[in-house]
């Protein structure tokens, strides 16, 4: 069972986020904390299939770390930001410490809000909802 | 032409500094005066038959007068002109290039020493760049940092979950308890791996640039401290061995250390040395007194006999570590001046007085030392020579816990010093900008 999952909105539909985390045990906390808030959560392990995924789910926002294997968070901000229909997507960045170039190059190419790690819950869920104007 | 001009100059400067006239050396080369004036003002080509007779008349080498090399010097010393210019680091007055063969030509030494200098910051530019670089962009060191950070927002937002969370399912308090035990066991590995890696490259960093005490130092650690050839044979050669090592100086300081050794073996033999620590202790001043031996050789024999775990530092005059042998917890500063506060330095100002005191080395795990400090002066000149100073300062590891409240809080050096308010402190801590 999914904690805190449907039905607590209130009827309203759940809202969706997709979240790209290659650390399972991060992801899973993740879920957990806003299946808590009363988000549906999907979780992808890599960018590779990013675009295709979110234009097929649709998610209210996405969550996308920076330091992906395979392809980075910076190439799959730039490929959703170049697509008319996904250009407007709210973007939470996850970024770590000491990633201050990157951090700027994705700053450039259009992420809402950075996050950095180790996130507070607190702060991490306040900064979800602020994204979707919840 | 360059050379030209650089020739006529040296040839003015060599007849200037015989002190002898135009006329005369013109006569002696079989030319006129005013032929050689002309020359000697760069006004005239000279090679061949006229510059050998020359150069005989002024006894010069024809090599150095051509100069071929010359070039080169000019060229480096106008890219150091060049370098001087920029940034406010900049010579208010700037470099007579327009007299450039008239420097090498007068003064080709310190030409040579300018060029060489030029070389050399160069060089050094180009380390520091290598350096900064690889702190920068060292791809292991990044990613070993970024998997501990992963690890450690998991660990932190996990644990806040399961701290937080009052009706956390027993299922979901199962996952998480695993996964904190997960990353725990990698954070773990983490910090193992990177501590072994940076280990790894400060030995790599330092062998490139390694002062020859270092270089002494490093030998003498690969060796355990201890030169057991002289226990056997006093007169063991050790040459080939000193060989070894990479620089001339280094091999100096290692072949004095080795005379001094055979010194002290000579005087303090390890039988009786074992048997004065034995009913003595290891007090220096009295195993001194007993063998007849000076107190600083008795401080270096307990240090580097085989298995000892004491540090031994050693000072000249003028507060500079002469010798500097590590133990478990203390770690003498490899570049600068050591912490004011030790024992070592109340020694040197008063030599032939014992100075004792508890240590306690500021930082994490600091470790309680007994200190023993002994200055000595000796002549070598007589009366008419120098005086030269030296103190040591043996570092004996307290056993048991001590009271924080016996023991002095001293340093390493101030620059990594933890400690604040210190009021001997010379300089702020890298630590912590706040630290004073």
């Amino acid at each position: 069972m999914w904690p805190g999952g449907n039905g607590e909105g209130g009827g309203s539909l759940a809202r969706h986020a997709m979240l790209i985390e290659d650390e399972p045990n991060i992801a899973e906390a993740i879920r957990f904390l806003l299946g808590r808030d009363g988000w549906q959560v999907t979780t992808l392990p890599d960018g590779v299939q990013a675009e295709t995924a979110v234009r097929s789910a649709r998610p209210d926002l996405l969550i996308l770390d920076l330091m992906l294997p395979g392809r980075s968070g910076l190439e799959v901000l730039e490929a959703l930001r170049a697509d008319p229909e996904t250009a407007a997507l709210p973007v939470l960045m996850l970024t770590a410490k000491g990633q201050g170039r990157d951090r700027l190059a994705a700053q450039e190419a259009g992420a809402d809000l950075f996050m950095a790690k180790p996130f507070s819950n607190a702060e991490f869920v306040a900064a979800a909802r602020a994204l979707v104007g919840a | 032409m360059p050379l030209t001009a650089l020739t006529g100059s040296r040839l003015r400067e060599r007849r200037r500094s015989l002190g002898r006239r135009q006329a005369d050396v013109a006569a002696a080369a079989g030319i006129s005066a005013s032929y050689l004036n002309l020359i000697e003002h760069n006004r005239r080509r000279v090679a061949g038959d006229v510059l050998i007779r020359l150069a005989a008349a002024l006894d010069m080498d024809v090599g150095v007068l051509e100069a071929g090399a010359a070039a080169g010097l000019a060229d480096s010393l106008r890219s150091a002109a060049a370098a001087d210019t920029g940034g406010d680091r900049g010579a208010t007055v700037a470099a007579e290039l327009d007299r450039l063969e008239d420097f090498i030509g007068r003064f080709p030494g310190w030409a040579g020493v300018t060029a060489g200098l030029q070389a050399r910051v160069g060089q050094l530019e180009q380390a520091v760049a290598a350096l900064n670089d690889r702190i920068a962009h060292d791809p292991h060191l990044g990613l070993a940092l970024h998997d501990m950070l992963s690890a450690v927002s998991s660990v932190r937002s996990t644990a806040a979950i399961l701290a937080e969370t009052d009706d956390l399912e027993p299922e979901w308090r199962l996952r998480f308890h695993g996964n904190l035990q997960a990353d725990s066991e990698r954070l773990a590995l983490g910090a193992e791996a990177l501590v072994a890696y940076l280990e790894g490259t400060e030995a790599e960093a330092t062998s490139g640039v390694v002062s020859p005490q270092d270089e002494l130092d490093g030998w003498l650690d690969r060796r355990g401290w201890h030169l057991a050839e002289l226990e056997a044979d006093p007169d063991a050669d050790l040459t080939g061995e000193i060989a070894g090592l990479a620089t001339a100086a280094g091999r100096d300081l290692a072949r004095d250390w080795v005379a001094q050794a055979r010194a002290d073996r000579l005087a303090l033999p390890l039988v009786g040395l074992e048997a004065a620590l034995e009913s003595f202790g290891p007090d220096p001043a009295r195993i001194a007194a007993q063998a007849g031996a000076d107190v600083l050789a008795v401080m270096r024999r307990i240090a580097t006999r085989p298995g000892a775990t004491e540090g031994l530092v050693i000072c000249d005059a003028a507060g500079a570590l002469t010798f500097r042998k590590p133990t478990e917890g203390f770690r003498p500063p490899r570049f600068g001046a050591a912490c004011a506060l030790w024992p070592l330095f109340g020694a040197l100002a008063r030599p032939g007085l014992p100075v004792e005191a508890r240590l306690r080395f500021a930082g994490r795990g600091g470790r309680p030392f007994l200190a023993r400090a002994w200055g000595q002066q000796s002549h070598p000149g007589g009366f008419a020579g120098v005086e030269v100073r030296q103190a040591g300062m043996l570092l004996l590891p307290l056993a048991g816990p001590a009271r924080a409240e016996d023991l002095r809080a001293v340093g390493a050096t101030c620059r990594i010093c933890p400690e604040t308010g210190c009021p001997a402190r010379r300089e702020a801590s890298i630590l912590s900008e706040s630290i004073r």
